[in-house]
């Protein structure tokens, strides 16, 4: 299910009672102010750890003329 | 080495023949918007490929984040009066041109949109008072908002170039380095003892640093651009290893933006490819604005930055400890401690007096003392 919240599209996910009931519990006293913003932050911190990178790479000819930049510039010896 | 902001190293820089383009309606923008652009196709603000769309900026303002939720604070906006651009509509391209660099850029146009001055002065500074630096700024912009792709294409040699190093270009002095952890410091000033003690301390830790002095439009008063940077090849030189230091520069205009600022900062460093950002008191802020820690404060807002920030508190010379102390690491009395006053280095320094080797290395003094006019008139 997805709904608007402030402008903003939010969607409900289920987790188990015991679980959302001990971050509750966890969550008390800090600067989280509800259960989905805990969860929010964690999964936020979780998926940027295995993301993918998709960097192009250099091709033999840009390599060299990078390479040549940076040694004319005092960069690499 | 970080991965690019967003998981892709942005390259929109295409050489196109300029006699192709000579019918395209042109839009002149100004240096800083010039500089927008430049960064947008070289990379230092992937994940962006052009100007905010209308859900992006609504997305920045509400919840320091893209609409595709990717951390981003400072919007990167393209402003316009209908009369810049007459009968032009949302599917036309333009081209983007500047009073110095002539033709600089192609211009998708896929949005136009309007926008609220006041809250979104509100949300980036914290402030509606006309005399912040940067919700002035935002006051003067043009009425209506240009949502795009932009593709680079030309740049010109410019002054300091052989200090402008590109997102590419560090990342694979980095490698070739061997660095794999590289932590960014950034700077708007010629280097104190202060400076030097925060840059080494996190040096320590790390495999090398990337000394990233801000360059462009500075306000009176200020140290011109080519004494920071003499002053900085003046310290590296003796004070540094080479193996272990590099400065590059960085064009953009400061927004004063203050926390948000601190982590488009660190965003923009870590398409460097720096794994490590120093956030000292009070970064990016102007007057009395934000908290002195409120730059550090933000960065628990972001799990998902993908940079690590290198909080330092104020620091001062202990006179009892005899070094560069901060009030987590020194026992004694305020009464001890002389602060490294930019003020008072300022003011010796006009009256062409060297600053003591206490506050400043004398290389450095020197090297700043050679200009003639050092501040910016």
């Amino acid at each position: 299910m997805t709904e608007e919240k402030e402008g903003k599209k939010y969607t409900t996910i289920s987790i188990p009672t015991p679980l959302a009931e001990k971050i509750k519990k966890r969550i008390e006293g800090t600067g989280f102010n509800s259960l989905s913003s805990y969860v929010t932050y964690v999964l936020r911190e979780v998926i940027s750890g295995i993301e993918e990178e998709s960097e192009e790479a250099f091709s033999k000819e840009d390599e060299e003329k990078v390479k040549d930049r940076l040694r004319a510039l005092g960069y690499l010896d | 080495m970080s991965k690019p902001h967003g998981g892709k190293l942005i390259n929109r820089l295409v050489k196109k023949e300029s006699s192709d383009l000579e019918e395209l309606p042109k839009l002149e923008i100004n240096t800083d918007l010039s500089e927008d652009v430049i960064n947008i196709s070289n990379g230092v603000f992937s994940p962006l490929e052009g100007f905010l769309y209308d859900n992006d900026l609504e997305s920045v303002i509400k919840e320091k984040r893209l609409a595709d939720d990717t951390p981003w604070t400072i919007p990167i906006l393209l402003d316009f009066d209908k009369q810049d651009l007459k009968e032009v509509k949302e599917g036309d391209t333009i081209l983007l041109t500047n009073k110095k660099n002539g033709l600089l850029a192609q211009l998708n146009i896929d949005e136009i949109y309007t926008y609220d001055k006041k809250s979104l002065a509100q949300a980036i500074y914290r402030t509606k008072d006309t005399d912040h630096p940067g919700v002035a700024n935002v006051h003067n912009m043009k009425q209506l908002l240009i949502g795009g792709k932009i593709t680079l294409l030309d740049s010109k040699i410019r002054q300091f170039d052989n200090y402008n190093l590109s997102p590419r270009e560090t990342r694979f002095l980095f490698k070739e380095k061997g660095w794999r952890e590289i932590v960014a410091f950034q700077t708007r000033n010629p280097p104190h003892i202060g400076h030097e003690y925060v840059q080494k301390t996190a040096l320590t830790f790390v495999d090398g640093i990337l000394i990233n002095p801000i360059i462009g439009r500075k306000k009176v008063g200020d140290f011109k651009d080519e004494v920071i940077l003499s002053s900085y090849e003046a310290l590296m030189k003796h004070y540094y290893l080479k193996e272990r230091a590099v400065m590059s520069i960085l064009r953009t205009s400061m927004k004063y933006a203050g926390p948000r600022e601190a982590i488009h900062h660190a965003i923009m460093r870590k398409n460097f490819g720096c794994t490590h950002f120093i956030v000292g008191r009070d970064h990016a802020g102007v007057g009395n604005y934000y908290g002195p820690y409120d730059a550090h404060e933000i960065f628990s807002e972001f799990p998902d930055l993908g940079i690590i920030p290198v909080f330092f508190r104020s620091f001062s010379r202990c006179t009892k400890c005899d070094s560069v102390v901060n009030d987590k690491i020194c026992p004694h009395d305020q009464k001890y401690h002389i602060n490294f006053s930019g003020k008072k280095i300022r003011e010796l320094l006009t009256n062409g007096e060297i600053p003591s080797e206490d506050m400043m290395r004398k290389e450095v003094a020197e090297t700043i003392l050679k200009f003639d006019k050092p501040f910016v008139e």
